[in-house]
Parts: C-alpha cells; structure tokens; sequence
C-alpha cells in the first residue's frame, strides 16, 4: 500500500478504537463479575491494538493520542459517552460492534489501504459482537430491574447512531446500505431480547456527523484530560 | 468417596495421605484429605485468589493514565491476566468442596486476607513498574516453589501462572529501565517509587520464621516448600544486582553482601507495620474493600439477570422438549 493513506479515515476509524478503549478500561476493578473483567479488559485491549494501527497509518500513535486536543479528535460522539452502568456499556457495545463489523467486513472484503487490517479486526470484532449480543439477551430478558435499565440505555444512546453512516472522507463504503443493514441486526437482537427498538431521531443536525468534525460532548474533555495528564506532564519523555 | 467416609477416615486413609505426601505425590480433590489440609489449602487458595483480583486495583489505577500507547496495552494484559488467574485460583478453591460467591463474600467482610502489599497507595507512573519488579518477583519467589505444592490443582494452577506472572516482571522492569533512560523526573520518580515500595515487598513474606503460626504444620504437608525467611532472603540475593543494573539503591544501610553466608544481610522489615496492614490498619485498605463491595454490590443486579435469563432458556429447552 503506497503513500494514499486517507488520513481523515485513519483517524476517524482510530480515534473510535482509541476512545471506545479507554472508556472500557475504566471498568477494570469494577465489572459486575470475573468474567466480565477478563471480557471486558480484553474487547479493550484489541480496540486498543487496532487503534494503535491505524494512528500508525496517520502519523506517530502517541502523538496522535496524547497532544491533539477535544477539537482535533474525530472518534464519533457514542464512543465517548460515559461508562453508566453495565446495561449502558452493553448497548454502547452492541450499537458499535454491529457497526464496526459491518463496516471492518466490507472493508475487508476490498483492496483499499484498509484491507489488511480490517481483515485482522474483524475477526475480534466478531466477538465483541457476539458479546454485546449475548448481554443484551440476558439483560434485556432477564429481570424486570434489568429490562428496564436496558430500556433506558437502548434510548439513551439511540440518538448517537446516526453518526456512525456519515460519509468519512477516504473510506468508500456504501453508508446508506450499512445503515439499513445495522437497522436490521440491531432491530433483531432488541426483538430477541423482548426490547422495544427505540423511536427517537438518530442524530439531528446538531450532532449527525458531529465527533468526525471535532464536535464533542462535554464529558469527553474529562476523559482526556486524565488520558493525556502524566503523558503533557513530561514533554520529551520516553516510556 | 462420601463426606461421611471422609470424616471417618481409619488409619488406612490417613496413612495413605501421609505416603502421597511423603512420596511427593499430589493429593487430588477425591482423595480422603485430614480437614486440617483442606481448611490450610481453602485459607491459602482463596487468599491467593482475593490477592489477584484486589491486585487489579493498584495497576488499574494507572490503565486511563498510562504515558504511551504501547504501556496502556501492556497494563490492559496485566491487568487481565490477573483477573483471569483469580479465576483459576478460585477454581481451585472450588475443588475443595469451597464456594467461590461465598469467598467474595468473606473478601468483602474482611473475614479472609489478601496480600498485604496492595495496600499500598500506586502514586506515579514508575510505581507500576516496581510492583512488576518487586511484587511480582517476590510473587514468583514465592509461588515457583508451590508449583511442587502436594494439592494437585493449586500445583497446576500455578505453573500457568508463574509463567504470565515472570513476563509481567521483565515488562516492569524494562520500563524501569526505560525510564531510568530518561529524563531527571523519571529517573526521580523510579527512586521514589524503589524507596516506598522496598520494605512493603520484603513484608509480602509474611512474618518471620518464629512467629508463623501456620508454617510448620503447612512445610510438613507440602502445601508450603519454604520457609517466610528463606524466600525473603531469595528475594533480596534476587533483586540486589537488579537494583545495580536498574542504577538505584534500595533504602536498607544494613544491606550488604555477607561472604561467609554467601547471602545478602539486610535489616528487618517494620513487622509491627505488617501487623497493622494486614490487621487493616494500612493506608489504603479501606479503599480497596469499599471498591470490591461497590463492584460486587452494583453488579448484583446483572447477575441476577444473567440467572433468571439462564433458567428463562432452560425452562424453553424443556418445553421445547416436551412438545
């Protein structure tokens, strides 16, 4: 692959693996079992992997992570959303890992400067997927308690989908084919779990395209800053 | 064999036992064990066990703050690694008859310990470092030898374990290199961190050979291989020329190499601190039970949506059957 790395995409496609990461090593010590810390520090661990490939593609990965500043991210507004509680990671999960799988298989499936890595991801994809998939049954059909969290995450975080098939400069996929295929699978897995899929736009003009833009949320700037403290702390340093 | 049978046990089973043992032979979890052995290895395992998963905490603490990209996947693998080896520690515990929700209970009510170490606070970068170092190289000082523990699946448990547990020392110790290749602040920061740290470590032992209650009775079983003093002095051979390589002293005037003994001397460690740490009196035990409890509590919720999913599906499978 010669020098036509779209930069834009990298980023946009890194900076969610770099966000999305970060908010699940948040949970460590605090999952609500084992299990789920070995699951969720591992799902973090191989969005991390990814992400360090494709800022690798943009420019120099810690440089990447650690200097730009809120308005130089373009990660989408879902991925940096607060942790809430575990039904609140799960739908994060489930709507990000369809989407990522979608898009990581079609990317895979062509030639572009994507291909190779896209071929490795989605393979770990795939189990974030079926992870996500498995929680949102057993929450969403669990108990009353566990339904209704379900329910207020499906639509807390529902308006923060639309995001995800905003046309990205350099990566040629087909959005509006991707949405109606996430529309579907999602629509699927909440039927499957007795969920009703939420009715609620999916991202007005205020936000639809936002975080590819640099436009954030305010809880992300928090994130940052207690990502990039000891790294800003030491100009120079090597670790 | 029933529980009945076991607690009757004639003289032919508990010779049996003591000729497994004395002919290092492993006891395995359907072999007639005398109680005192299997209440020892559940105390032990499960201690074990409470150790990885309260460990998490400290190193963490510093997964969202890590300086590099490459260090923040290195801490995540860590940091995985020890819950996944809680899972087999607590695996173990199960073989003997013990129940792994009821020890978290017993962690969270301060009925069972965990290693005194993690009581203490990670206050920089370099601090993730010298656990790997030194809590980690005093874990392997302490649990190669229980590779060759007569109970057959804590034996087996930690093999897996030595092995992730001496690659996380080596990557403790390359960034302590690293940093000592650094810039001043860093090199400050791994003597800080060499200082607060050195005498926790050496406590991660236990408490001399003449005031260890359990010692004796568990080196006579094989549950134990070596004495508290005897793998502390390991540790400090171990890790003296290290600490020259690394470049930073270790905070101990009595350390010096003794020729006779062909060992290090050193000076004692504070046991009276010990005593309160473990009594949990150091600075941040209170911390680390509160975050287990806060976990365990805030998760209930999702595991009893996990069991009632569960009997959801069973009770379709039967139906299903049925039709």
């Amino acid at each position: 692959m010669t020098a036509t790395v779209p930069t834009t995409a990298a980023l946009a496609l890194g900076d969610d693996a770099l966000v999305l990461s970060h908010r699940l090593g948040e949970w460590a010590g605090h999952a609500p079992v084992l299990e789920e810390e070995v699951a969720l520090a591992n799902i973090a661990l191989d969005l991390l992997g990814q992400a360090r490939a494709l800022l690798s593609m943009a420019g120099d990965e810690d440089e990447l992570a650690y200097l730009r500043e809120e308005r130089a991210f373009r990660n989408l507004q879902l991925v940096e959303q607060p942790n809430g509680d575990f039904a609140h990671t799960i739908v994060r999960q489930l709507y990000f890992s369809v989407h990522q799988h979608l898009l990581y298989t079609e990317l895979a499936a062509g030639d572009g400067p994507f291909a190779p890595l896209a071929a490795k991801a989605v393979k770990e994809v795939a189990y974030h997927r079926d992870h996500a998939e498995q929680w949102t049954l057993r929450l969403g059909d669990g108990t009353e308690v566990s339904h209704d969290r379900m329910t207020r995450a499906c639509d807390a975080l529902w308006r923060f989908t639309g995001e995800m098939f905003q046309p990205v400069a350099g990566l040629d996929t087909d959005g509006a084919a991707m949405e109606a295929a996430w529309l579907e699978s999602v629509g699927d897995v909440l039927r499957r779990a007795t969920l009703t899929v939420p009715e609620g736009p999916r991202g007005g003009a205020w936000s639809a395209g936002a975080g590819r833009q640099g436009l954030h949320t305010e809880p992300f700037g928090r994130m940052l800053a207690e990502m990039q403290h000891l790294h800003r702390s030491h100009p120079g340093a090597s670790w | 064999m029933t529980e009945a049978a076991g607690r009757d046990a004639g003289p032919d089973l508990e010779s049996h036992f003591e000729a497994t043992i004395s002919h290092d032979q492993r006891i395995e979890p359907r072999d007639w064990m005398p109680e005192g052995y299997r209440s020892t290895l559940i105390r032990q395992i499960a201690q074990h066990a409470h150790s990885e998963i309260i460990g998490m905490q400290p190193e963490g603490e510093w997964i969202t703050k890590a300086p590099s990209l490459r260090r923040k996947a290195i801490l995540f693998a860590k940091v995985q690694d020890e819950a996944g080896h809680g899972l087999y520690l607590y695996s173990a515990a199960e073989t003997l008859g013990a129940d792994r929700a009821d020890l978290t209970e017993r962690l969270i009510e301060g009925r069972q310990k965990y290693s005194s170490i993690f009581n203490y606070p990670t206050l920089s970068y370099a601090d993730v470092g010298v656990i790997g170092w030194f809590v980690d190289g005093a874990a392997i000082c302490n649990q190669v030898p229980l590779c060759r523990s007569s109970y057959g699946p804590y034996a087996r448990a930690m093999v897996r374990i030595c092995k992730e547990e001496s690659f996380h020392q080596r990557q403790g110790y390359e960034l302590l290199m690293t940093m000592m290749g650094g810039t001043d602040a860093q090199r400050e920061m791994v003597q800080d961190a060499v200082n607060r740290w050195w005498w926790p470590s050496l406590m991660m032992f236990g408490p001399p050979d003449d005031d260890s209650p359990n010692s004796a009775r568990s080196m006579a079983w094989k549950i134990k291989r070596h004495s508290n003093d005897e793998l502390r002095q390991r540790f400090v051979d171990m890790t003296v020329p290290q600490a020259a390589r690394l470049g930073v002293t270790l905070p101990d005037p009595e350390l010096r190499w003794n020729e006779e003994r062909g060992h290090h001397d050193f000076g004692t460690p504070d046991f009276t601190e010990l005593k309160e740490v473990i009594s949990g009196n150091g600075p941040c035990n209170a911390q680390r039970i509160e975050r287990r409890r806060a976990a365990h509590e805030e998760g209930a919720w999702v595991r009893a949506a996990a069991g009632a999913h569960a009997a959801k599906q069973a009770a379709r499978a039967r139906e299903e059957a049925v039709a």
